[in-house]
């Protein structure tokens, strides 16, 4: 199953390669990455996604927190959450076929960034499927796409569940008691979708 | 050497902030740590730090190659329960520690390496003798600092010291850069303390997890406790002892475990696992409950995991989460240091009656085993086991044993019984041939008064055979057994038994050992016949200096009873009849 973890680590040189080498070690290939600051001076927050058997959950999570620059782990399991993703993506168009594409754009609820008169640049934010949606969508006419620029999955619980929440609940991702103050209703559901 | 230490001065800097270069800062600090003893070998990335010792009271053991430092930090930290520390230089200095890193690192022993480096102007430009070892050593390490500041000195060695000993222990190396060591820096001690130690935030004793660990205890018929390496390492003997006894409950070992439950008690079974007793290894695939104390489930202790006591309830008492339900899947799981878990356990643990199980498990021994090896007649050949245990009965078990890799090394864990923990060292995880030796030095600087022994097979011990010149410069008596089958002996056994005797780069042309030793200057003897054996160990005793005794034992005898790698647990090779050593009831 696919796995989504959470953590803050100190923001220092080679750490990334400890998290990235740990899992190296364990044989599980990590499918997405993103890091970068947090709230939280002097630590960086990471999304980390990796495919691995259902039971790995609990052993990849502490042998995170075995990491000495590895501050707070979160296994996001199948807790409600928000995951996002940015994607960049260059294509061809022609002041002739640029419409095709507003349009399209319009419909993915995405942006134009960047103009050209031989190409645009379409900037997207979203769950990875709609992302998906565009880009097999802009496939249909070969050539078109150029360059994509994808930014890998951040994911953040939805609810009052800052870390420092999580801790005084036991921390324990795998709780069932967390799922309880989840309202169903805002399941990646479109009432929640921004903008 | 230290031997014109000013301890005075030295002292001195750990109450009142100093200016001290980094060398200076590097020995200050160890003095501060507790270090009496390091195991190293000089160059230039390091000389700073070699320069500025002699005003320290820091003993230095000059090794003969960097791997036999990092053994002998470990066999220190094994025999006494301190963090080792070795020393090298860096590029080939810094590679050469792997192995000794490696060799901790799977066993859990609490070893500081300190590296020079070049300057941290030409870091990364693959300047002479340049390597990343931080990057190198990032798997084999519990952690791994590069310090290339002279302020970050102390506290990064400090913070090395207590990563190096707190929850499961483990190696942690710190790289510190040639130029790091010749700046300066005000030197506080007090200071450098690193932050409050954080235990893992995923232990996890539950009130619940006790409960139900005491009922399981309390209604089990057929209950083992499986005692590792985690009973010594938290300095749980007692309480697994009172366990034991309160509650009638055998008790099997793991080859790192040996020691911590008394080879005499009569509840104590002996080690379970490849090459553990037949009796051992029924009595845990028949349990309807194991107590698994400080150990990880080893695939060596295991064999196959889908046939694995399948009968039994499983209790996992373990510091660290990341072994809970890795290779066994556990019933409860009390995470959290051994000692203090069964602290909290025991007053819920009330008396049992564990007679009949007891009954069961002795009878399945059979009239015939291997205890009784003393009172076999002499065939005329030399047998290893004959060996162990001569040596076992003539230092009345009380000696410190390092066992190198291989036949010999099972053979001791067999018939050498040992009572006390921390005599047994051995490098169970990694299984690194060359350690005996080392780690024998490293034991008896950490212990001196107590009698060592290496036990060494004639492969193994020509891998680091050079820190025979580090016995004799450091004075140091030792007492070296090579159990000399002229073979790579255990994986003979494994071309025997598994690629149809197809001895391929297995026999083994050695040197004469005893005319090795003295070109040393240390004495020596061969021992040939079974007649022999005890007066060449007491003469070996009773030697003022180090002593060889080299064993010429059977060439192509085999551990028994083996369990193939794969099969379950009773799956075993159990002794040929032909065997004159041992039976066991099931022979013919
Ligand atoms: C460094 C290293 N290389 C290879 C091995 C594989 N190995 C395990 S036991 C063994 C044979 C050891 O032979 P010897 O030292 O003579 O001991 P014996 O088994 O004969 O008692 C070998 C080669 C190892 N454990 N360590
Ligand atoms: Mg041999």
């Amino acid at each position: 199953m696919l796995h989504t973890f959470v953590a803050y680590v100190e923001d220092l040189p080679g750490v990334l390669t400890r998290v990235a080498s740990l899992f190296r070690r364990l044989n599980i290939n990590i499918s997405s990455l993103t890091v970068g600051r947090s709230e939280r001076p002097g630590l960086s927050r990471l999304t980390l996604v990796c495919e691995s058997s259902a039971e790995a959950g609990h052993r990849v999570r502490a042998s995170l927190f075995k990491l000495e620059n590895v501050v707070d782990v979160d296994d996001i399991a199948q807790a409600p959450s928000v995951t996002r993703e940015l994607a960049l993506i260059k294509v061809a168009a022609s002041p002739r076929n640029r419409a095709q594409i507003f349009d399209l754009v319009e419909v993915f609820r995405a942006r134009i960034v960047d103009l050209t008169s031989e190409s645009l640049m379409i900037e997207m934010t979203g769950v990875e499927s709609k992302i998906e949606g565009l880009i097999e969508v802009l496939r249909e006419d070969e050539g078109r796409i150029l360059e994509i620029c994808r930014s890998g999955k951040m994911t953040m619980r939805r609810g009052h569940h800052i870390s420092s929440v999580l801790k005084a609940m036991g921390a324990g991702p795998d709780e069932k008691s967390e799922a309880e103050n989840q309202p169903e209703a805002l399941e990646a559901g479109a009432a929640t979708e921004p903008e | 050497m230290g031997t014109n230490a000013n301890t005075q001065a030295s002292n001195a800097h750990l109450t009142t902030p100093t200016r001290l270069t980094g060398a200076e800062i590097l020995w200050a600090t160890l003095v501060g740590e507790g270090v009496t003893d390091v195991f190293g070998y000089p160059g230039g990335a390091i000389l700073p730090a070699y320069d500025a010792l002699r005003k320290f009271p820091i003993h230095h053991v000059l090794v003969r190659h960097e791997q036999g430092a990092a053994h002998m930090a470990d066999g220190y930290a094994r025999a006494s329960g301190k963090v080792g520390v070795a020393i090298a230089t860096s590029g080939p200095g810094a590679t050469n520690l792997i192995t000794g890193i490696a060799t901790a690192m799977l066993d859990s022993i609490p070893i500081v390496c300190i590296t020079g480096n070049v300057s941290s102007k030409v870091l990364g430009t693959d300047a002479f003798q340049e390597v990343d070892i931080t990057g190198i050593t990032l798997p084999v390490t519990k952690h791994n600092f590069l310090v290339h500041r002279t302020e970050d000195i102390a506290p990064a060695l400090r913070h090395a010291f207590q990563i190096a000993t707190s929850g499961r222990p483990g190696p942690v190396l710190v790289d510190i850069t040639k130029d790091a060591q010749q700046g300066t820096a005000i030197f506080d001690f007090e200071a450098a303390k690193p932050r409050a130690y954080r235990p893992h935030p995923m232990l996890h004793v539950e009130e619940s997890g006790l409960a139900h660990a005491a009922e399981l205890i309390r209604n089990a018929k057929r209950p083992v406790i499986l005692a590792g390496h985690g009973v010594i390492e938290s300095g749980a003997m007692e309480q697994v002892r009172t366990l034991a006894e309160r509650a009638q409950i055998p008790v099997a070992l793991t080859l790192l475990g040996l020691g911590c439950f008394p080879a005499s008690h009569a509840l104590n079974m002996g080690m379970m696992g490849m090459h553990g007793e037949a009796w051992v290894n029924h009595a845990i695939q028949e349990a309807d409950l194991l107590i698994a104390c400080g150990m990880r489930f080893d695939d060596r202790v295991t064999g196959s995991t889908s046939t694995y006591a399948l009968k039994a309830k499983k209790i996992h008492i373990e510091i660290d989460p990341a072994e809970i339900n890795k290779n066994i899947k556990v019933d409860v799981a009390l995470v959290g240091d051994l000692r203090a878990v069964l602290e909290d356990l025991l007053p819920r643990i009330p008396g049992r009656d564990g007679s009949a199980w007891l009954k069961t498990i002795d009878a399945s021994k059979g009239a015939v085993s291997v205890r009784d090896i003393k009172n076999l007649p002499d065939s005329g050949h030399l047998y290893a086991a004959h060996v162990m245990h001569d040596l076992w009965r003539i230092t009345s078990g009380d000696a410190i044993v390092a066992t190198d890799v291989g036949q010999h090394q099972m053979w001791e864990a067999q018939y050498f019984h040992h009572e006390k923990p921390r005599t047994l060292i051995t490098s169970g995880g990694l299984g690194t041939m060359g350690f005996a030796l080392p780690a024998a030095i490293g034991a008896k600087v950490a212990c001196p008064d107590r009698e060592v022994w290496v036990i060494a097979g004639d492969g193994g011990f020509q891998m680091t055979a050079s820190e025979l010149a580090t016995i004799v410069q450091e004075k140091i008596k030792i007492n070296i057994a090579i159990i000399n089958n002229g073979y790579l002996g255990m994986v003979r056994q494994w071309q025997e038994f598994f690629y149809e005797r197809n001895y391929e780069a297995t026999p083994l042309v050695s040197p004469d050992f005893v005319k090795l030793a003295d070109a040393h200057g240390i004495q020596g003897r061969a021992v040939r016949t079974r007649t022999e054996l005890a007066e060449a160990v007491s003469v070996a005793r009773s030697a003022p200096g180090a002593f060889l005794l080299n064993f010429l034992v059977e060439k192509e005898d085999s551990v028994y009873p083996m369990i193939p790698a794969g099969n379950a647990l009773h799956e075993m090779i159990r002794r040929p009849g032909k065997n004159p050593l041992v039976e066991s009831p099931d022979d013919k």
